[in-house]
Formats: C-alpha cells, sequence, structure tokens
C-alpha cells in the first residue's frame, strides 16, 4: 500500500509549531535548528510559521524568510511521496551522470526542484553525497545508491515508493 | 565466537552491506556458528564494498565485494577460519593497495567498531589529549606549528599558526567549530572519519580548545551526510557520559562542550566566513576579511575554523611528536595527505600518503586505470573549484606548492578520473554553472559573472566568433579571480583556465572537427 507522505508528517498547527520552536529557541544562534525541526515534523516550512519563528526568536520576518529562501534544503511546500536526489557532480558526470540527470528530469516530466503534477516524486539536484568512487549515485527517500544505470533509477524509485526514509547508521 | 567484520560506511551501504550483515547474522544461526557481526568503518577499499572481513588466528582476512548471494557459499569455503574463497583477498593488511599507504589519520577507520570506547582507546585513542593535557597552550600550539601541519580543508594555513592567533586574540569566550561541510565533489575522507573514527575528530576538537583556551565547539556537518551526522550525534553523547567532553575533561580541570549543526544544502557554507553566518543562523554569505575569524569569528569572538583532517591529524602530531609528523612529505607540505581517487577509476577510494607522490603514481599505483577501461584523458584534482590535468602533466609531485606552480591545486585532495569520451567545454561550462548556482550572490564578479561565463562558453562551442570569445573569456577570468571576496568566485576560473589551457581544441570545435560535442554517452562497463 502507497503510503502518503501526509501521513508521514504532522499536519499543520499553529500549536506543534510554536512546541518546536520552543525546543530550540535557547541555543546559540537557533534559526537554522529551528527551520531544520519545523521541516522534520511537517515536511516543510509553512509560510504561516515565518512570524511565528520571528517573534520567538526576536527577529524580522525578513531575516526568518532571508534564511529560508537561502538554503536549497529547506521547502516551503509539502514534498512527494518519493524524493529522489540526482548528484551532478563532476565525479558522477565522469560515469554517466549527465546522462541519468536528463533521464531523471525526461522520464519524471519535471525539472530539477520540482514535484510531478500527482504530488507522487519529488526530484532535486544535489552536488556531491560523498559516494565519489562508486558514481553515479542517488538517493530515493534518503536511501543511498551506487552504480545507479539509467534504466534502474526508474525501478529505484518505485521501489521508494514502498519504503520510508531509511534507517540511520545509528540505528545499526 | 568469530568477530566478522562489515561496514556500516553509507558506501558500503549503499551497495548492500545492511543486507549482507543481517544475511551472515542468519547463517550462522542456521549452521550454529558462534558469530559476532561487528558494525567497522571502511577500509576505503571503496570497489571491494562490501567489504567483509573475519578475525582468524593469522589475523583479519578480508573478501570482497560480498553480496548477500556470496553469503552461503563462504560459510561453505570456511570463511570464518579464513578459508580459500574466489572473493578472498587474503590478510586485508597485506593487501598491496592499503599496505603501500602511510595512514597516520586514518589508522583506526575501518579497523575498530566506530563507537566502541574500549577499541578506540586499545588503538591509541586519547594519547594525544593526555599529553596535550600535560603541556601549556603555547607548547600546543609551538608542536603543531613545528609539525608542518597545513589546514587540509584546502587553503593549506599553518594550523599552529591560526591557533596561536586565537590564543593571543583578547576576546572571550573562544570558539573552536569544525568546518565538516566536505561539498567538493570527489572528496569524502571527511565523512569517511566521521563515519569511522568519529572520537578522533572529538578528540581533536578538545586538544583545539585546549590549545585556544575555548570551551564550546561546533561541527558544522552538511545535511548530504546523514550518517555522519547520526555517528557524531551518537559519539557525542558517549564523550560527555565517559568524561571526554563535558565540564572536566579526563578529570582535568577544563570542560568543553561539542555541539552537531547540520547544513541546508549550500555548497558555500563550506567557505569558512559563510559557514560561521550558518551557525549564527544567518544565510550563508561571505563575510570579507580582515577581520579574521581568528579575531572576529563566530557572534564576533575569536573562533579555530579547520577542517575535519586538520583536526584529527593534530592528534598524530601530538601522539607521536611533531618530528615524526613532518618526516613525511616534502618541502613545505609536510606529513600525510588523505587522497581521496574517485569519478572514472578502477580501484576508487581513500589513499593517505606523504606528500610528493606524482599524480601518475598515484594513478598508476592505485586508480588501476578507469572504471570503464578507456584511457584518461583528464583528472580534476582539488574538487570543482581544481585544475583539469591532461596526462602531460601527470608528472607533477602532489604537494601545495608545485601544483599552485601549475596553475592547479590539491585543495582537499580529491582527484577525479575522467575517460577518453569527455567533453572538456562541457567540464569547463559546468564550472561555471555551478558557480552561478551556488554563489552565495555577495559579490558582483562572482554573482554574474559565473552567468556571463555560462553564456560565453556557449558561443564558443557553438562557433560563434571564437577568438574573441576566448579573448572575452579570458578576461572574465581574470576578473573574477581578481575581483571575488572569497575562493567560490576566484578559484572558479581554475578549471575554466586550465581547460583552455590544456584542451584547446575541446573548445574551438570549428578548429577540431574530430571532437565534436556530441560524443556519444560513455556506455557503462
Amino acid at each position: 500500500m502507497l503510503s502518503d507522505v501526509s501521513q508521514r508528517y504532522t499536519p499543520w498547527s499553529e500549536e506543534v509549531a510554536l512546541e518546536t520552536i520552543g525546543v530550540h529557541v535557547k541555543q546559540r544562534g537557533p534559526l537554522l535548528p529551528v527551520l531544520h525541526a519545523l521541516q522534520e515534523t511537517f515536511g516543510y516550512v509553512d509560510p504561516r510559521a515565518v512570524p511565528l519563528v520571528a517573534k520567538a526568536l526576536n527577529l524580522s520576518r525578513a531575516d526568518v524568510y532571508g534564511v529560508l529562501t537561502f538554503y536549497p534544503d529547506l521547502r516551503s511546500t509539502l514534498p512527494g511521496t518519493v524524493r529522489v536526489q540526482v548528484c551532478r557532480g563532476e565525479a558522477c558526470q565522469s560515469v554517466g551522470g549527465h546522462a541519468l540527470a536528463v533521464h531523471a528530469t525526461s522520464s519524471l516530466g519535471v525539472n530539477f526542484g520540482q514535484t510531478t503534477a500527482d504530488g507522487s516524486v519529488t526530484l532535486d539536484e544535489v552536488f556531491c553525497l560523498g559516494n565519489c568512487a562508486l558514481g553515479p549515485t542517488v538517493t530515493v527517500n534518503g536511501r543511498l545508491h551506487s552504480r545507479v544505470r539509467t534504466a534502474e533509477l526508474d525501478s529505484l524509485v518505485y521501489d521508494g515508493a514502498g519504503s520510508d526514509t531509511a534507517p540511520s547508521a545509528e540505528s545499526l | 565466537m568469530t568477530t566478522v567484520y562489515v561496514p556500516r560506511d553509507s558506501s558500503a551501504r549503499s551497495v548492500g552491506a545492511d543486507q549482507v550483515a543481517a544475511a551472515i547474522e542468519l547463517q550462522a544461526i542456521r549452521q550454529g556458528a558462534a558469530v559476532e557481526v561487528v558494525r567497522n568503518g571502511s577500509r576505503g577499499m571503496m570497489w571491494l564494498e562490501p567489504f567483509v572481513e573475519v578475525v582468524t588466528a593469522h589475523g583479519r582476512v578480508g573478501y570482497g565485494p560480498v553480496t548477500t548471494g556470496d553469503v552461503a557459499g563462504l560459510f561453505d569455503a570456511d570463511f570464518l577460519d579464513g578459508g580459500a574463497h574466489e572473493l578472498g583477498h587474503g590478510r586485508t593488511d597485506q593487501i598491496p593497495w592499503l599496505a603501500l599507504q602511510n595512514r597516520l589519520t586514518f589508522s583506526r577507520v575501518g579497523v575498530i567498531d566506530p563507537l566502541s570506547v574500549q577499541d578506540y582507546q586499545a588503538h591509541g585513542g586519547l594519547v594525544a589529549l593526555r599529553r596535550a593535557l600535560a603541556m601549556t597552550p603555547e607548547q600546543i600550539c609551538d608542536e603543531v606549528t613545528r609539525a608542518g601541519l597545513r589546514g587540509r580543508g584546502g587553503a593549506g594555513f599553518p594550523v599552529g599558526v591560526k591557533w596561536r592567533t586565537v590564543l593571543d586574540a583578547p576576546a572571550s569566550p573562544k570558539f573552536v567549530t569544525c568546518n565538516a561541510d566536505e561539498g567538493d565533489s570527489g572528496t569524502f575522507a571527511d565523512r569517511m572519519l566521521m563515519e569511522g573514527d568519529p572520537f578522533m575528530l572529538i578528540e581533536g576538537m578538545v586538544i583545539a580548545g585546549l590549545a585556544v583556551d575555548a570551551h564550546e565547539g561546533f561541527v558544522y556537518i552538511r545535511s548530504e551526510y546523514p550518517d555522519a551526522v547520526a555517528t557524531m550525534q551518537a559519539a557525542i553523547q558517549t564523550a560527555y557520559k565517559t568524561g571526554w567532553l563535558g565540564r572536566r575533561i579526563l578529570d582535568s580541570d577544563h570542560g568543553f562542550d561539542l555541539e552537531i549543526r547540520v547544513g541546508a544544502g549550500a555548497y558555500i557554507c563550506g567557505e569558512e566566513t559563510a559557514m560561521l553566518e550558518s551557525l549564527e543562523g544567518k544565510r550563508g554569505v561571505v563575510r570579507a576579511k580582515p577581520p579574521l575569524p581568528a579575531l572576529e569569528g563566530l557572534f564576533g569572538k575569536p573562533t579555530v575554523v579547520n577542517n575535519v583532517l586538520s583536526l584529527a591529524s593534530v592528534l598524530v602530531v601530538l601522539a607521536h611528536g611533531a618530528d615524526f609528523y613532518r618526516g613525511f612529505g616534502v618541502g613545505r607540505s609536510r606529513g600525510t595527505q588523505v587522497f581521496q581517487l574517485a569519478g572514472n577509476v578502477a580501484r576508487g577510494g581513500i589513499v593517505e600518503t606523504a606528500f610528493g607522490i606524482t599524480l601518475g603514481q598515484m594513478l598508476e599505483q592505485f586508480a588501476g586505470g578507469t572504471a570503464s577501461g578507456r584511457p584518461v584523458r583528464a583528472v580534476q584534482v582539488g574538487g570543482p573549484l581544481g585544475a583539469y590535468l591532461p596526462p602531460t602533466q601527470f608528472d607533477l609531485p602532489l604537494d601545495y606548492e608545485a601544483f599552485a606552480e601549475a596553475g592547479a591545486m590539491v585543495g582537499h585532495g580529491g582527484i577525479v578520473v575522467f575517460d577518453d569520451t569527455v567533453d572538456m567545454a562541457a567540464q569547463a561550462r559546468f564550472a561555471m554553472e555551478f558557480c552561478a548556482a551556488e554563489s552565495c550572490g555577495k559579490c558582483t564578479p562572482c554573482r554574474v559573472g559565473a552567468v556571463r561565463g555560462v553564456e560565453v562558453i556557449d558561443r564558443i562551442v557553438a562557433g560563434q566568433d571564437v577568438a574573441a570569445g576566448v579573448v572575452l573569456l579570458q578576461d572574465l577570468c581574470e576578473l573574477m579571480t581578481d575581483g571575488s571576496l572569497c575562493a567560490m568566485g576566484g578559484l572558479t576560473p581554475m578549471p575554466v583556465r586550465s581547460v583552455l589551457q590544456h584542451f584547446p581544441e575541446s573548445m574551438n570545435r570549428s578548429a577540431a572537427r574530430s571532437d565534436q560535442q556530441d560524443r556519444p554517452e560513455r556506455a557503462r562497463p
């Protein structure tokens, strides 16, 4: 059964947002940890969170918005059920990464940074995943895959629909 | 009980190490064999991953690359006793690829259970810290300076001199920050060290704290490294429990607190001042220097900013002495560098060796040619901002000064190999495209220059007024080099210029019809 992305994340709630912000507010330089935490909770940083963060951290809304839009990882809309990152770094290029990137955009019908119209797949480009001796490298829902051939990408995307986020090394 | 090591390194996991570990445990139960599977870091022989090691009476014996389908056969071949198998490589420490290296900084990576405090101490951990606790801050700085250790992040600034500057700065508090935003394509040593020997980085940061009288540190790790983040977080928790972090380090009067911060996908945050801005919770926009971060860094306070490998290498210096460390290397490049062989190579991975080995030796002795089996056309050394070098330059010794003289850089030690199907003009274009995508936007030569660079390369490749285009591109490169605030804009011209210098025929296609732009995409091996 396909896991609906909205079920993996908490739906937007001001109460939960304030609680999430409160956890990090005492840290030094708390803005980035706060935005990461909000994204982890809701799957994205809702524009409605911006004034809440600004107030809690004593910043202007422009400051918060500026940071939110600077960092490629931070998104302001919910991602697709399957999140695919294709490495576009030179090491992956040297083993066919460019063809893989072209295939990814054409087969999914979206550009990098976009989600398919049906909300199923979000495609992102990434510049290096630190797996440079085993490229081309792709992540699907956070799980790293090596030596990905063009034809393999499609099945990895489908496999991703059945898997939740990759287990972290910590759980080993 | 037989101990079997299966790496937990994220590269090893990407080729099935988790499944292999589970298969070995299952097969052991089926056969009634007493097996303990330990998840170690990676030995850095990436083409052999998942690389399984068995502890035998004759030492650790390695097998790889192992798939789940091989597991039953390995048991049948009595691999638990080091039995012969077609995937067998004999004793790991006698594999020539490893035996030829000088594993100083990476001495424990792949050897120990990364989160075992017993393993860490049994393999030389804490020796450096105990020695540092008996020294004055000045003595620590002097010893690191005398060892000739230079920053491994790319700039190559002497670590001891930087520390001394922070120590002598009057303001307080002071901070120690570790730049683990390893964004250069072709580099993965920081990641492997954090995943394979996290206590080493923690110990290095505590020593840096002792050397500059700082009591608070941050490790800034890129979000693309979730396994490194998880391993470092677990190691920090353990370090607090065992008294390696906290108010009384190893029962001394010195305290040190350490925290992880995770980046958010911006390459520029690998630049030290942009990283400090990001740590402060701002956009990762570079700062003008001066003031140096050593004097006015994080939150305006004196701050050490060091790369993962710099901090880890300090342990080698203090544990074995400055003379031991500077005994490796050539000229002003002392000690070892953790090189990373990447891209189109038959045998990629971690090659830690003394400075001075030539690029050609590196490719012959270690890389073993390309993965595709085709001839090498170019090698990019030092990440996306490093030069592309043709085979005629392969006699260059890998040391900071020799590379700088040749218009190239050693950088963070990444070596990316390309075979003869590479389109060099496309690589030059990508350098500009990457800069345009990742520029923080603060200064014009980088923000606008990179976009113009893409456009002019497109026109050159299309054959529109090629001679004038090349002059314009050279001029743009000079402007970006001289006029940018940081290395992003300042070094983006390096790969572009290297293509113009070493591969001019790829840019001027009308003059070299044999080098058509529509080369077939290389078939995978």
